[in-house]
């Protein structure tokens, strides 16, 4: 009797015409008849099991859209009516119609995209270095018992603290420069990215964490492979609010703290104020208030997104 | 060729008068209680006991996962655990989990991609691949958890029951999967479970447990021939005479309640 083990072949191709023996030694257990069978179960139970695809498309796009845009006609609506009735002098508070307008001449006689610049460049160095600081905190704050009953509560704390108080002395330690906004800055954001990741290493199911230490993952693999991806819903949580925390102590660090020759959008809202241009300060602040949510629902929005359907915890758009 | 007794070969696993106990003063708990076991190569042994009787405890002992208090566990080659849930890495893909074994036992990439199809197609989810874990059901997830122990290359695979909590359909068609593997593969196989009746269908022999502490009361061969249906009245008959056994463990604990 030759003694040929076959292969096991894909559902649906097993033990076509093929003779499948056994170890002499060991008592048969099934033909290729019975194999077979058992292949063909499993399929027919995956394809049943097999879940669905998510929906997705334009109508998922539009059902997103309309009542952001329902929202934003509804403030212009209450804003100008505000103004209607007269309760400040338009001088003041103008209607929307005039700030849109010297939003477009602001955006059309490019001024602002100066100011833009530095302001974006600030906000990518102070947020890329607060993203070094926080990760490296983080993780050794995460992965040692000691720093954590040391640092803990610490970094929450400094979390809580309002960004603004920061500045008398960051100005005194950097008098009024660059570097003082961004001590601030780093000093806003780095917290809430450690925070998150800490708080991701707290989440893992246990066993994720047994099942990576039985396939061999130690130390520095456990972080890399286990850890570190096992926590990343959670830091991209605390990225996103990182953005935040960066964003607002960028705008207050530009108000306070404003370098000549530099322009940004700080400075711009303080000459506004200086001139007593409230047209201009209100667009001004538009165009701040529009940077902040194009940043966090295309960049931030989109990663924790991205990230939370890849690992199943949510499968639909909002 | 393997040899046809494997009782002269030495053990696969080897429990030597092995104790666990957690805590400490009055609320410790002894786990385990100089049990005395050795697993034979080849064979397919089935743990049974009431819950609490330290079943989970034996199998992380035996996966080095955890140091006995006192006595030896040795194992001869390199074991696998399986648990009850699948303990998938969420954010890999099916292929993704076994390719990881296979990084993790320092597989260079190239080799990787054609054994990772090829332990797919082992557990008939060849064109799964690309599935993330909670794209699919309880029964398609333990299988690729068994194609990812199986990318260790373990000698032993622990299983602690890891078809607890799947329906009875699956876990039917998924015993007679195991079943041709471990003959195919010619491996050892430990399998914890609290399900008497599956103890019968699949081990060779059944290894039962008392509770509180974890005692071995018993090891019973299990004489019926294979191929096996978990609904044949012998392997009911057999369960129940087990099932006397575990009851009777049960009641002897009755009066321990108010201890």
């Amino acid at each position: 009797m030759p003694v040929t083990q076959t292969d096991e072949t894909a559902p649906g191709e097993a033990g076509a015409g093929e003779t499948a023996v056994i170890d002499d030694d060991r008592p048969a257990l099934s033909g290729p008849r019975e194999a077979a069978a058992t292949a063909a179960d499993l399929a027919g139970l995956d394809a049943l099991d097999a879940a669905d695809e998510g929906i997705s498309g334009r109508r998922a796009l539009w059902s997103s859209l309309w009542p952001k845009l329902a929202a934003i006609t509804l403030t212009l609506g209450v804003w100008q009516g505000v103004v209607w009735s007269g309760v400040k002098p338009p001088y003041v508070l103008p209607g929307p119609g005039p700030v849109l307008a010297e939003l477009w001449t602001m955006l059309a006689d490019g001024t602002i995209f100066e100011a833009m610049v530095n302001t974006m460049v600030r906000a990518v160095m102070g947020f890329t270095l607060a993203l070094v600081i926080g990760v490296v905190v983080g993780s050794l704050v995460a992965r040692v018992p000691v720093l954590r009953a040391a640092f803990g509560s610490l970094i929450t704390g400094i979390q809580t603290m309002p960004s603004i108080a920061w500045f008398p002395l960051a100005i005194l330690l950097f008098q009024l420069t660059e570097k003082a906004i961004l001590f601030v800055v780093v000093l806003g954001a780095a917290p809430a990215i450690a925070n998150g990741l800490i708080a991701g290493a707290d989440q893992i199911p246990p066993i994720l964490l047994r099942a990576g230490r039985v396939l061999g993952a130690r130390g520095f693999a456990a972080w890399r492979y286990v850890v570190l991806p096992a926590s990343l819903p959670s830091f991209v949580g605390g990225l996103k609010q990182g953005w935040a925390f960066a964003w607002r102590s960028l705008m207050a660090g530009e108000l306070l703290v404003i370098i000549a020759e530099k322009p940004s959008i700080g400075s711009v809202l303080q000459v506004r104020r200086n001139l007593a241009d409230a047209r201009g300060l209100i667009a001004t602040m538009i165009v701040i208030l529009v940077i902040g949510i194009v940043v966090d629902t295309l960049v931030f929005g989109r990663l924790e997104r991205a990230v939370l359907r890849r690992w199943g915890l949510a499968t639909e758009r909002r | 060729m393997t040899p046809t007794t494997t009782t002269t070969l030495s053990p696969a696993v080897s429990l030597n008068r092995v104790t666990k106990r957690y805590g400490r003063g009055q609320r410790q708990v002894t786990a385990l209680d100089g049990i005395d076991l050795d697993v034979r190569p080849g064979e397919l042994l089935c743990v049974v006991g009431a819950s609490g009787c330290g079943k989970s405890t034996l199998l992380n002992l035996a996966a080095g996962l955890d140091q006995p208090t006192s006595g030896r566990v040795t194992a001869a080659g390199r074991t696998a655990l399986m648990f009850q849930e699948s303990a998938l890495f969420p954010w890999l893909t099916a292929a993704g989990n076994i390719d990881l074994a296979l990084k993790l036992r320092g597989i260079p990439r190239a080799g990787r991609r054609a054994r990772v199809e090829e332990l797919l197609a082992t557990v008939h989810l060849a064109g799964f691949g690309d599935k993330r874990p909670h794209e699919l059901s309880g029964g398609m997830r333990q299988r690729v958890a068994l194609a990812r122990a199986f990318a260790q290359d373990a000698d032993v695979l622990l299983m602690d029951e890891p078809f607890g909590a799947l329906d009875a359909m699956t876990r039917d068609i998924l015993h007679d999967e195991l079943e041709r593997l471990w003959q195919e593969r010619e491996l050892t196989v430990v399998f914890v479970t609290h399900n008497v009746r599956e103890a019968v269908r699949l081990g060779d022999r059944i290894v039962v447990l008392s509770s509180r502490p974890g005692r071995v009361t018993a090891v019973l061969d299990v004489p019926l021939s294979r191929p096996r249906r978990i609904e044949e009245a012998e392997v009911g008959e057999l369960a129940a005479s087990v099932t006397a056994q575990l009851r009777e463990e049960v009641r002897r604990h009755a009066g321990d309640a108010d201890r």
